[in-house]
């Protein structure tokens, strides 16, 4: 914009006004609280992929904390009213989704079956993974006891984990660990909502005796 | 997170030929025979048994041993004799089996060997503590399989919205190393064809194509790579351009994003959060 160049002692009084009037667009908008809840409430809803507050934010141009309280406000109403639909914190974002125990009858109607189960070495890899990244090949190796290249391989096909580089050790093997696919596939909001490895502990020593 | 799991059936009806099959919640959980159609043969799962570590896991509790107190002669006999069942099956056996033979072998001597009379106390340690420790190692992440496995159970009961025309517009989709090598082989191709007449020039080194790569998505927030990668003159550069974004990929200090498979990558610079 060329009156940006100018300074304002030059400006005529109306044009002073534009260009206040053109920051306020560019700065925080006026939308009340009502009305963000609702914006907000969209967002998530067209998202196709959990969204987070700062994109919300970065669209609508007002503050973060803003969204924040909306989507608090939206949860509460969610959870009062107890409908058909859940909004739940996933993969460090939001999302609308079904509740789990409409599932027979939601399934019914979209003629879908449950998805092809991974296979336990599939999960069990994916569990070295999910706790020890990144991790090589070697190390899954170490605590499975047993070579996982099919597993590996699985889990790259469908995104749950990817490549983190190589590890600056002999051979230089390559290092995993889970994806965002990953979070969202097992639901979880982030990798510090996996339960701590520490507390399978008693399932695993408790059981032998 | 129990109490909002939902009850999900048992796919028990899947598969006819075993119609008797129990309700097996994780895929290879038992053992099973089935016929593999494609090669006409009779494919074995050894179920639990899928390592060695799991073979001992089963023996010891079997025989409800104290994971802390194994009868190390005991336990390698049927270990042994479970490997010779498995080779009358004519099951390959996989290396890691007979490498766990060997160390419960050798555990098993070491076992026999008196104690050193002169250590004390703490210093004696018992040979077994080492095998015991990676047994329970393995024993906690089968746990975390059944964690993850019901997580995904729960979340497969659960639905989002269905497609929208303008998802595949979304660029939130990561890209892998090899859509890169695919968009970068395209172009190699390409190259091969075009360039008929080659001058020399001064070649261009890796840090000044990084800092070329880093001024073209400054200057414009966001850069195709096919654009990039074409403005390469020959093909050594062409490695070298690929290489730059390699290793800004690695530096995180750009992300590259690819709105559709095999469609075009584009780079962005990361905001430091």
């Amino acid at each position: 914009m060329a009156e940006h160049s100018q300074t304002a002692a030059e400006l005529e009084p109306e044009a002073i006004e534009a260009v206040e009037a053109d920051d306020e667009v560019e700065g925080t908008r006026e939308i009340s609280a009502t009305e963000l809840k609702g914006i907000t409430e969209s967002l998530i809803f067209v998202a196709d992929e959990p969204i987070d507050s700062k994109s919300i934010a970065k669209v609508l141009r007002v503050d973060q904390s803003a969204v924040d309280e909306a989507i608090q406000s939206l949860v509460e109403d969610y959870s009062e009213r107890s409908g058909g639909l859940q909004l739940r914190e996933i993969a460090a974002g939001w999302q609308i989704s079904t509740r789990p125990e409409h599932h027979e009858h939601v399934r019914a109607y979209l003629k879908s079956k449950p998805s092809a189960k991974l296979s336990l070495a599939s999960l069990e890899t994916l569990a070295v993974i999910a706790y020890k990244q990144p991790v090589t090949v070697p190390e899954i190796l170490e605590i499975r006891g047993v070579q996982s290249p099919s597993a590996i391989k699985t889990l790259l096909d469908k995104r749950l984990i990817v490549a983190k580089g190589r590890k600056e050790t002999v051979g230089r093997p390559m290092m995993y660990g889970t994806s965002k696919e990953f979070l969202i596939q097992f639901g979880l909001k982030d990798l510090s909502e996996l339960p701590s490895i520490e507390d399978f502990q008693d399932l695993a020593g408790g059981s032998a005796e | 997170m129990t109490d909002e799991s939902p009850t999900v059936e048992s796919p028990k009806t899947a598969d006819p030929k075993t119609p008797s099959a129990p309700s097996i919640s994780v895929a290879g959980a038992a053992p099973a025979i089935a016929p593999d159609h494609e090669t006409d043969q009779l494919k074995v799962t050894l179920g639990e048994f899928e390592g060695p570590l799991d073979l001992l896991l089963y023996l010891i509790r079997q025989d409800q041993i104290n994971i802390y107190d194994i009868p190390v002669a005991r336990i390698t006999d049927e270990y042994l004799r479970y490997l010779k069942v498995m080779e009358e099956l004519d099951l390959a056996l996989a290396g890691d089996f007979l490498v766990t033979a060997a160390q419960l072998v050798e555990l098993k001597s070491r076992m026999l060997l008196p104690r050193d009379p002169l250590a004390v106390g703490d210093e004696i340690e018992d040979p077994r503590k080492e095998l015991v420790d990676r047994l329970l190692e393995h024993e906690k992440f089968k746990a975390a399989a059944q964690m993850l496995w019901s997580r995904a159970t729960v979340e497969q009961a659960v639905f989002t919205r269905a497609e929208l025309e303008t998802d595949k517009n979304n660029p939130e989709v990561a890209v892998g190393l090899f859509d890169l090598l695919t968009v970068f082989q395209k172009i190699l191709a390409r190259h091969k064809e075009e360039v008929l007449m080659e001058i020399e020039r001064e070649e261009v080194t890796m840090a000044e194509m990084i800092e070329r790569l880093r001024n073209m998505i400054r200057s414009a927030g966001e850069l195709n790579l096919v654009t990039f990668f074409e403005r390469a003159q020959s093909r050594r550069e062409l490695v070298v351009a690929f290489l730059s974004v390699l290793e800004l990929v690695r530096m995180a200090e750009i992300s590259l994003t690819q709105p559709e498979t095999f469609g075009e990558i584009t780079a962005r610079a990361v905001t430091p959060a």
